[in-house]
């Protein structure tokens, strides 16, 4: 450990703003990304399932 | 070889191999990026020169590295796209290409942050930062031309074409860039490059790396997998795949 | 059938009939039985001389870009102070970025004309390869823009109060230069020629790729400058120079097929 307390592992010696900036953007960035391919993959697997569903009841309205 | 090649090729094999591969990359790079992340910010001593600002080579330098692979393996895929007509080396591209853009965004941003406490300015005509933004410039351009076309097919070759084009101008412009830097200002105090460096400090950035790479992989297996489902939902496999469930259930529902 | 397509082109641009003596010239590659032993080398020349005839007859074309680096350069003593000291600090990069600019500005027209009217296309179904034939192409339009661009920049350079001495190396390093920018600028010219707004894209594609070039362009000049030896400089302008003759040919003619089937 290289910090005697939590307040000092937060304070970063003095360079808080820095160093947690640098990681906050990236952390952010890597969270975004799997965010967005979640959201990505869902919707398209919610619109084949959706255009399907409907083709299902067109073919049963018509029978 | 041959059928191995066509057969990776083949969506519907890439779409059910990659989902038995993705979860172990996930676990491996959310185990790597914690593990990582911990080590480098609170156990690895801080450094002599810059105190503990430079923490951030923990983010700012996997992230450089990531954006230079990132390019490179988009190259590759453009070329095995364009040798071969493998579709899905062309899906793998597209999705990498945001990626990269944005790794290359975290070196700049985390490359200016630490320039604050490093050099006193938030930007510093540096030879690896310059390259860096170069880079981002190459990815928007293959981003922007792959968007420019509204033949699939011809954005993907035109962006296969501009990106091998690109990889092998990298090496030239780094070099240049960094001829051109050590020429302006003799380098003084550049970032990362240090002599020594104990194992505790750069033992957690190779885990970091690693973890970044895996994060890497498991990224573009899904989003190639999201890939395949936006260009073959017409295609019956993916329609009976998808659909299974639902099938099933409507027939019991009306059961 | 290239040979005619090269005809009707050359035919159906010329407005006026007093550039008679051109025709002579664009008959003699259509000579079919040739073409198995110099094929190849009576294609370019056609190419070259089509090209260059093409673009002698559209002047405006050919001095815009020149004007264009004339204006750029005035713009920046206006811009920035009329003082020579600090101008000719300022002036080896002036000049080399105006004039990659100037040819960036000239290179959305390459192909353009040739993809609208269609002769590209015969350019494609020509026997030749046609790596081979956009080297004529990217030829003329360094001879018409590169290498005027080159021979005006001293001119400039006086007004930007350039040092003595290193008059001869803007030159000669914008001559060398400005032929790697045409090669590199065919490849965004080539993916480009077939959108509707491909301008800004080309730009936004080409200029990333001609930071080497700058760099050693503007150096050599700044070298001169300072006494320092120029040969390193012109040298490794030389060497971008011929991997990029190697390897643009190729690049360029894979999109332009990419254009054109697209």
């Amino acid at each position: 450990m290289a910090f005697a307390s939590f307040s000092e592992f937060l304070a970063m010696g003095g360079h808080a703003p820095y160093v947690w900036s640098a990681w906050g953007v990236t952390a952010l960035l890597l969270i975004a990304t799997v965010w967005h391919a979640r959201v990505e993959q869902r919707q398209l697997l919610n619109g084949i399932k959706r255009r399907a569903r409907r083709a299902n009841s067109l073919r049963g309205n018509a029978q | 070889m041959w059928a191995f090649i066509h057969k990776l090729g083949s969506p519907k094999w890439f779409y059910g191999i990659s989902a038995k591969l993705q979860p172990w990359f996930w676990a491996a790079a959310v185990l790597l990026l914690v593990t990582g992340s911990l080590w480098g910010l609170a156990f690895a001593p801080a450094d002599y020169q810059q105190g503990n600002s430079f923490r951030i080579i923990y983010v700012h330098v996997p992230a450089a590295f990531l954006a230079q692979s990132i390019f490179i393996s988009m190259a590759v895929s453009g070329l095995v796209f364009m040798v071969w007509k493998i579709k899905v080396a062309d899906m793998a591209a597209a999705v990498m290409a945001p990626l990269g853009a944005a790794m290359t965004f975290v070196a700049l941003f985390s490359g200016a942050v630490w320039g604050v406490p490093t050099w006193g300015t938030w930007w510093m005509w540096d030879a690896r930062l310059t390259s860096m933004l170069i880079l981002l410039f190459l990815y928007l351009g293959v981003i922007a031309l792959r968007g420019a076309f509204t033949s699939r097919d011809s954005a993907s070759r035109a962006a296969s074409v501009l990106a091998m084009v690109g990889v092998i101008n990298i090496p030239i412009i780094k070099y240049s860039v960094d001829w051109w830097y050590t020429l302006h200002q003799p380098a003084s105090f550049t970032l990362t490059s240090r002599p020594t460096m104990p194992t505790e400090m750069w033992l957690p950035l190779v885990i970091m790396v690693l973890g970044f790479y895996s994060f890497f992989i498991a990224l573009t297996l899904m989003r190639t997998r999201s890939e395949i489902l936006r260009r073959e939902s017409s295609k019956r496999w993916v329609q009976d795949l998808v659909n299974g469930r639902v099938v099933n259930a409507q027939a019991e529902e009306t059961r | 059938m290239q040979e005619t397509g090269l005809q009707e082109t050359g035919l159906h641009s010329s407005s006026d009939s007093s550039l008679n003596g051109s025709d002579s010239v664009m008959d003699a590659p259509s000579v079919p039985l040739l073409e198995h032993q110099g094929g190849l080398m009576i294609a370019v020349k056609a190419t070259l001389v089509r090209d260059l005839t093409l673009l002698l007859r559209r002047r405006g074309e050919v001095l815009n870009p020149l004007v264009f680096f004339a204006l750029v350069i005035t713009l920046f003593p206006i811009a920035i102070s009329p003082d020579p000291e600090l101008l000719a600090t300022i002036a080896p990069g002036l000049l080399w970025v105006a004039a990659l600019l100037a040819a960036l500005l000239s290179l959305d027209s390459l192909f353009r004309s040739d993809y609208d009217d269609g002769s590209l296309e015969q350019l494609l179904l020509a026997p030749q390869p046609l790596a081979a034939l956009s080297v004529a192409k990217v030829a003329v339009h360094w001879l018409l823009t590169g290498l005027p661009l080159a021979l005006m920049a001293p001119l400039l350079g006086i007004m930007l109060a350039l040092p003595a001495g290193s008059y001869a190396v803007l030159a000669l390093s914008l001559a060398l230069g400005t032929a790697s920018l045409s090669l590199i600028g065919a490849i965004g010219a080539a993916l480009t020629v077939g959108l509707a707004r491909g301008g800004v894209l080309l730009s936004l594609l080409v200029l990333p790729l001609y930071i080497p070039v700058l760099i050693f362009g503007a150096g050599a000049v700044q070298a001169a400058i300072l006494g320092d030896g120029v040969s390193a400089h012109l040298a490794i302008l030389g060497a971008l120079l011929a991997a990029s003759l190697m390897l643009a040919p190729w690049a360029i003619a894979a999109s332009l097929r990419i254009s054109i089937n697209g």
